[in-house]
C-alpha cells in the first residue's frame, strides 16, 4: 500500500490487523529499550568512573606516614586516608591520635587548634574533642572516626580501628 | 478527562494545536530524487550526536598542557572512554560527508534559486565553520598527527601577503604551535563556533520550513496534477527518524570496530611520521595546492593557488546570483557543467592525494 493511499482512505481496522499493530508496538518498544540500555549503559559507567576509581582507594585499611615519628608536639599533620582527610595530631604531653578530618555535620575539613587543644569546625562552629573525636558542641551529630596509630623509628602507621 | 484539561491547559498557553496544524499540513515532494532530501536530516542528527559526545568528552578534558594526558585517560583509563571518543571522532568525519552530499543534492536539484537563496548562503557558512570545527578539533588531543596537521594548516594563511604570518601568530598563539594554540583552538571549538552555528542552524532549519523542500527542474515543469507528495506528519518524519537509525547504526559499528586511535604524545623536536597526510575532507584543496605548486614554483604559485581557490569558491557561493532562470537554459547547463567539474576536480585530486601519500 503506498504512503499517499494510507492517509487519504480511512479503512476500518479488522481484529487482525489490531493484533499486527499490538505485536509491531510490542516489537518497536522493546527495541528502543534495548537501544537505551546500549546507549545508556556505556554513559553510565564512563561517568561513574571516577566514582569507581574513588571506591577502590576507600577499600584502604592501613596508611603510613613516612617520617611523621618526627612531627613535634603540638603540631598536627593532615594526610589523606584513602581519599578522605584525615589528620595525625601529636599532643603536647606525647601522645598521638589519628582522627578522620571529616565533620560529621556537612562534610567540611575540620581543623585543630593546639591552644585550646580542641578540634574546630570553621564551617558551622562544631567543636570535637581532640583525643577522642567526640563531638563536644556545635551541630556535630556524631563523633570523629578514630584510628588506631603505631609509631617507630621510621615513621607513622596509621589503621582503621 | 484530565489528560484533556492539562492538554487544553498548556494549549492555550504555547499555542500546541497552531503547531500541530501547521504540522499536518506541511508536505514533501515524492520523485525519483526524493533519496537526498534525507541528507539534510542526517546532517543534523550527526550535529546531535557531536553536540551529545562533545560536552561527554568535555567531562574529562583539559585543554592546555594537560591535553595529550587528558586524552590518554579518556582513552585508556575511563571506562568506555574510547567508545565515546571515537563516535565524536567518527560522527565528525560522517559529518562532513553528509553536509558535502547534502549540498551537491542542492546544487544539482537547482535548489539555490529563488526564493530559497538564503538556505544556500547559510549552508555554505554552516559548511564553512564545520570545517573550522573539524580542524580546531584535530589538534586537540594534541598527539603527533594533529601537532603536524595544525603546524601544516596554519601555514596556508601564512601565504596570504602583508598580513599572513600576523593573522596565523594569531591563531597559533605565538610562532609555534604549543599549548597556548589548543587553549584557544579549545576555545574557539567548544563555545565560539557553536555560538555562531547554532543560531546560523535555526535559520537555515526555519528557511527549510518557510519554502519547503525544492523540487529538481524535471519535477517544476510538470503539471501540478502530476506532482506527487507525502504530509511531513508523520510520512515523511518517520523515514527521516528511519534514517537517523541507519545513520546511528553505521556509527555505531564503525566507532566500536575501527575505535580512533591516538598517536604518540606530540613533540617539536621528533621528525613528522612518514605518511603522514590530511584528512580526507581537506586532501583535495591541499594536492590542488601542490599540484599548482608544481606548474607555478615559489611565492607566485603560493597566492596564485589561494587566489584561484577564493575565484572558485566564491563563484561557487554565488551560484544563486547568476544561476537564476526558472527553466533550463544555457546558464542552468553552465552551472550544472561547474557542479560536474567540482565533483570530478574534488575526487580526482582526494584519489591523486592518497595515492601518491609516501
Amino acid at each position: 500500500m503506498s504512503e499517499e493511499m494510507s492517509v487519504a482512505t480511512f479503512v476500518p481496522e479488522e481484529p487482525g490487523e489490531q493484533n499486527t499493530r499490538r505485536a509491531f508496538l510490542v516489537a518497536a518498544g522493546a527495541a528502543g529499550l534495548l537501544y537505551t540500555a546500549a546507549l545508556g549503559y556505556p554513559i553510565y559507567r564512563y561517568l561513574a568512573s571516577p566514582s569507581e576509581m574513588a571506591l577502590s582507594a576507600t577499600a584502604v585499611t592501613e596508611v603510613t606516614l613516612k617520617d611523621a615519628h618526627k612531627l613535634p608536639r603540638g603540631a598536627v599533620l593532615m594526610f589523606r586516608f584513602g581519599t578522605a582527610p584525615a589528620m595525625l595530631i601529636h599532643h603536647e604531653d606525647g601522645r598521638w591520635v589519628g582522627l578522620s578530618a571529616v565533620c560529621t555535620h556537612l562534610g567540611c575539613t575540620v581543623q585543630y587548634e593546639s591552644q585550646a587543644d580542641r578540634i574546630h569546625c570553621a564551617c558551622h562552629g562544631g567543636v570535637y574533642n581532640a583525643y577522642t573525636g567526640a563531638n563536644v558542641s556545635g551541630p556535630p551529630p556524631k563523633p570523629l572516626k578514630l584510628f588506631k596509630v603505631a609509631v617507630n623509628e621510621t615513621g607513622v602507621e596509621v589503621s582503621r580501628t | 478527562m484530565t489528560e484533556k484539561t492539562a492538554y487544553t491547559w498548556i494549549d492555550e498557553r504555547l499555542g500546541l494545536s497552531e503547531l500541530a496544524a501547521f504540522a499536518r499540513h506541511k508536505t514533501v515532494p515524492v520523485h525519483s530524487q526524493s533519496f537526498w532530501y534525507y541528507w539534510g536530516g542526517i546532517s543534523l542528527f550527526l550535529f546531535l550526536v557531536q553536540c551529545f559526545t562533545g560536552v561527554l568528552l568535555l567531562v574529562y578534558y583539559r585543554p592546555g598542557a594537560e591535553a595529550y594526558e587528558s586524552v590518554r585517560q579518556i582513552t585508556f583509563v575511563m571506562h568506555f572512554g574510547w567508545l565515546i571518543r571515537s563516535a565524536h571522532a567518527w560522527a565528525a568525519n560522517l559529518f562532513i560527508f553528509a553536509i558535502l552530499v547534502h549540498m551537491f543534492s542542492a546544487f544539482f536539484m537547482k535548489a539555490y534559486r529563488k526564493p530559497r537563496e538564503f538556505g544556500w548562503l547559510s549552508g555554505m557558512v554552516l559548511l564553512g565553520i564545520a570545517s573550522v570545527f573539524g580542524f580546531s578539533g584535530y589538534l586537540l588531543p594534541m598527539d603527533e598527527l594533529s601537532y603536524f596537521a595544525t603546524k601544516v594548516g596554519l601555514q596556508i594563511p601564512m601565504a596570504i601577503p602583508y598580513v599572513g604570518e600576523a593573522i596565523a601568530n594569531m591563531l597559533r598563539g605565538g610562532p609555534e604551535v604549543s599549548e597556548f594554540t589548543v587553549q584557544r583552538f579549545f576555545a574557539l571549538h567548544v563555545v565560539v563556533l557553536p555560538a555562531i552555528f547554532l543560531p546560523l542552524l535555526a535559520f537555515h532549519l526555519w528557511l527549510v520550513q518557510r519554502h519547503g523542500n525544492a523540487s529538481p527542474p524535471s519535477e517544476e515543469v510538470k503539471p501540478g496534477a502530476e506532482r506527487k507528495s507525502i504530509p511531513f506528519m508523520p510520512n515523511f518524519i518517520r523515514k527521516d527518524l528511519a534514517m537517523w537509525l541507519i545513520s546511528l547504526n553505521i556509527l555505531a559499528l564503525l566507532a566500536s570496530v575501527f575505535p580512533w586511535a591516538l598517536g604518540r604524545q606530540a613533540d617539536a623536536l621528533v621528525p613528522a611520521p612518514a605518511g603522514i597526510h590530511p584528512e580526507w575532507y581537506f586532501m583535495s584543496p591541499f594536492e590542488m595546492l601542490k599540484l599548482l605548486g608544481n606548474v607555478l614554483p615559489g611565492e607566485f604559485g603560493e597566492i596564485a593557488g589561494l587566489l584561484l581557490f577564493t575565484v572558485g569558491i566564491g563563484l561557487w557561493v554565488l551560484i544563486p546570483f547568476y544561476d537564476i532562470g526558472k527553466t533550463s537554459g544555457q546558464r542552468a547547463r553552465a552551472a550544472h557543467y561547474f557542479g560536474l567539474l567540482a565533483v570530478f576536480a574534488l575526487l580526482a585530486t582526494t584519489v591523486i592525494g592518497y595515492w601518491t601519500i609516501r
